[in-house]
């Protein structure tokens, strides 16, 4: 007892007293920079990220044209006295954007220099362009135009730099001739970088400069609203039912760990489940945003739920025990006071969830959604890519122009992203309330 | 005078746990009853027993006999839905719902269609936001949040809601220990002019607090009603040592 009293008094010394709180200070401000430093580690690793896929693929969203005088003579786009919308569709026009550049560079005869002449313009980019421009206006027949064109994609990395102009510079594929055409352009002020709208309006395709995000969007758009109509209602009914219902005992416990177990199952394993399902036993279509949002909603199933009983469980019991004691029945209280207040935890819960399912690609795989679609989707029942999959199809093509449209559709996909988080929080901003 | 509630050897037990043993308890009409004893005596289980608010508790099983009026309060056949809008109850902390104070007291009246139409609903919440003394501090602010009240206003708001569904009976669970005192005076004199029209049972650990509003106390004690009897009896000359060791403040 004295022994205990005598050491208590030592460590009370002020110098011993001074020292403790000396360590204890230091240890604080060493747990502080650690803390710091991770912040800190990872925000500089999240830049990096950033600046590397807006580096590369800002200049996406900018396309190279040339401004040539297009002669829309009938003859070279083989069109005869029908001047019918079907006979106008079906015309020539590759060849009208042939005979446009060969006109710009008269002097320009061998069969091979001319070969390399139309390599700089992309014939079917401009043909389609002067397609749409006739159909519009079928006047246009007989009359020449000064027109810009898309440029051919080889013309568009040198544009942009991604590509040197020196020869045997990496990736090059314009001979010299060819970027002397160029330089000729451009000192007339023919050549400029336009915003890239077909990006945003045109399927996949094989020629990168006709290549665009909108069938993937189309198709991501579907299957979400397919995930979310599954989802939503189901996710929600299971949290009511199990945090406010349900007995609890084995079995719901068993349900409880089950659905905690199926939120850490890899998606690849869902994307197997659904091809056995969806595919073989319901003969679903394949590569359809239909089966795709089956797919996800499996995945985001357990989050969701998982979300939802959290949100439940934060509702204070005050509110129930208030409103049952008024003669509410457990149906009343859960619809009237309880689900309303949890409401945005469930939301916040349920875009998550979706955030989560719009970047899923391995599952999608599984059930055919990795084939080449050229065609807008028109329903969740027809053939269709989708954002993370389009960005997995771009980066494994190996033309120099794709790199930058990966990297743009995966700016795409993150301006989504953020978009359904941004929503998540002012949802949960507007429904928060006090009590 | 007859009795409103009656409770024959009414036992609760917790899983294991034996809450409450053998209670016999008379609960007069018209009068307030006030439930004293130290934390964890039963008191409050007792209370919670006459609206079957322990249904809600997992493992809770209540044995014996209580009657509302000689109707078997645990009989298969009663609604406990109907049964909680003849007990109400009014808890501890203040629990208005995070809705507007007319929706609040409305609630109660809405579910059980006790109002023909919007002039009538309109008229139940005014008579009991008046009675609960409340009327005038909100009249002109019907639309704002019931949880914006100070906390004695909430609780007063919560008796409002509790009165709307004009219950027979109004449990009150400590009902004035998260007020401070003027907001406790105001609700003590609301229990007061209330048993004119509602049997109250109060549960409190204010001893002031019993002797000032209930005309009959129940010293309960380990699960165990030890002694009942009127307020003024229990107070001045406690038949049992252990109710005068306990308001005399030498335990509990």
């Amino acid at each position: 007892m004295t022994e205990m009293v005598e050491t208590a008094a030592i460590r009370a010394t002020p110098d011993a007293l001074k020292a403790r709180l000396r360590r204890r200070y230091a240890a604080e401000r060493r747990f502080r920079a650690l803390g710091l430093g991770a912040v800190l580690l990872s925000l500089s690793f999240l830049g990096v990220l950033l600046v590397t896929i807006v580096s590369n693929g800002i200049t996406a969203f900018v396309q190279t044209q040339i401004r040539l005088e297009v002669a829309f003579d009938p003859a070279v786009m083989g069109l005869g006295a029908d001047r019918s919308a079907d006979a106008l569709r079906s015309a020539d026009y590759g060849g009208l954007v042939k005979a446009a550049i060969q006109s710009r560079f008269p002097d320009v005869e061998s069969r091979a220099e001319l070969r390399q002449l139309t390599k700089l313009i992309s014939v079917q980019g401009g043909g389609e362009q002067l397609q749409a421009a006739v159909l519009a206006d079928p006047g246009l027949i007989g009359s020449t135009r000064a027109l810009w064109l898309i440029a051919s994609p080889d013309v568009d990395m040198v544009m942009k730099g991604h590509v040197g102009r020196d020869k045997g510079a990496e990736g090059a594929r314009l001979n010299d001739t060819q970027l002397g055409w160029l330089e000729t352009l451009e000192q007339t002020g023919d050549v400029a970088l336009t915003f890239n709208t077909l990006l945003f309006t045109r399927g996949d395709s094989r020629e990168p400069e006709l290549a665009g995000l909108w069938g993937a969007v189309v198709g991501s758009l579907y299957s979400l609203s397919i995930t979310l109509l599954i989802c939503f209602p189901i996710g929600v009914a299971s949290a009511v039912y199990l945090e406010e219902f349900a007995p609890k005992n084995r079995l719901t416990d068993l349900i409880e760990v089950n659905i905690n177990n199926l939120a850490a199952v890899p998606s690849v394993v869902f994307g197997l489940l659904g091809l056995a399902i969806f595919l073989n036993t319901f003969g679903l279509p394949r590569s359809a945003p239909l089966v795709g949002g089956l797919v996800l909603a499996l995945i985001s199933l357990p989050t969701i739920i998982i979300a939802g009983r959290a949100a439940l469980k934060a509702v204070p019991p005050s509110i129930r025990e208030a409103a049952l004691g008024l003669g509410a029945s457990r149906l009343q209280v859960t619809a009237d006071h309880v689900l309303p207040l949890a409401m945005p935890g469930v939301l916040t819960g349920t875009i998550l969830g979706m955030a989560h399912a719009l970047g899923e690609t391995a599952p999608l795989l599984m059930i055919g959604m990795v084939a080449f679609i050229v065609d807008i989707p028109g329903s969740p029942l027809d053939p269709a890519a989708v954002l993370p999959v389009q960005v997995y199809l771009w980066a494994d093509s190996p033309e120099r122009a794709f790199v930058e449209r990966t990297s743009a559709a995966i700016m795409v996909l993150l301006a989504f992203l953020a978009l359904m988080n941004l929503a998540a929080i002012l949802l949960r901003k507007k429904f928060e309330r006090r009590w | 005078m007859s009795a409103k509630i009656t409770a024959r050897d009414v036992n609760v037990f917790y899983g294991e746990k034996h809450a409450l043993k053998a209670v016999d308890l008379d609960i007069r009409a018209h009068e307030v009853t006030a439930l004293i004893g130290p934390s964890g005596c039963g008191k409050s289980t007792f209370l919670r027993c006459i609206n079957r608010m322990n249904d809600l508790i997992e493992g809770a099983r209540v044995a014996g006999a209580l009657t509302l009026d000689g109707d078997d309060i645990y009989d298969r056949g009663v609604d406990v839905v109907q049964l909680r809008a003849r007990v109400g109850m009014v808890f501890q902390k203040p629990n208005p719902f995070p809705k507007s104070i007319y929706d609040n007291v409305a609630y109660g009246p809405r579910i059980h269609g006790l109002a023909r139409d919007e002039a009538e609903l309109d008229e139940i919440v005014m008579t009991s936001l008046e009675k609960a003394g409340l009327l005038k501090e909100v009249k002109d602010r019907l639309d704002e949040r019931g949880t914006g009240l100070s906390g004695g206003q909430q609780q007063r708001l919560c008796i409002a809601r509790a009165i709307a569904v004009s219950p027979e009976v109004i449990l009150m669970d400590e009902p004035c220990s998260a007020l401070d005192p003027i907001a406790t005076a105001k609700v003590e004199e609301l229990i007061d002019e209330l048993k004119r029209n509602f049997t109250i049972v109060i549960v409190t650990h204010s001893m002031q607090q019993a002797a000032r509003v209930s005309q009959r106390t129940a010293f309960f004690h380990l699960g165990s009603v030890v002694e009942v009897g009127d307020t003024e009896q229990i107070f001045t000359n406690p038949q049992h040592t252990l109710t005068q060791g306990y308001i005399t403040g030498r335990f509990g």
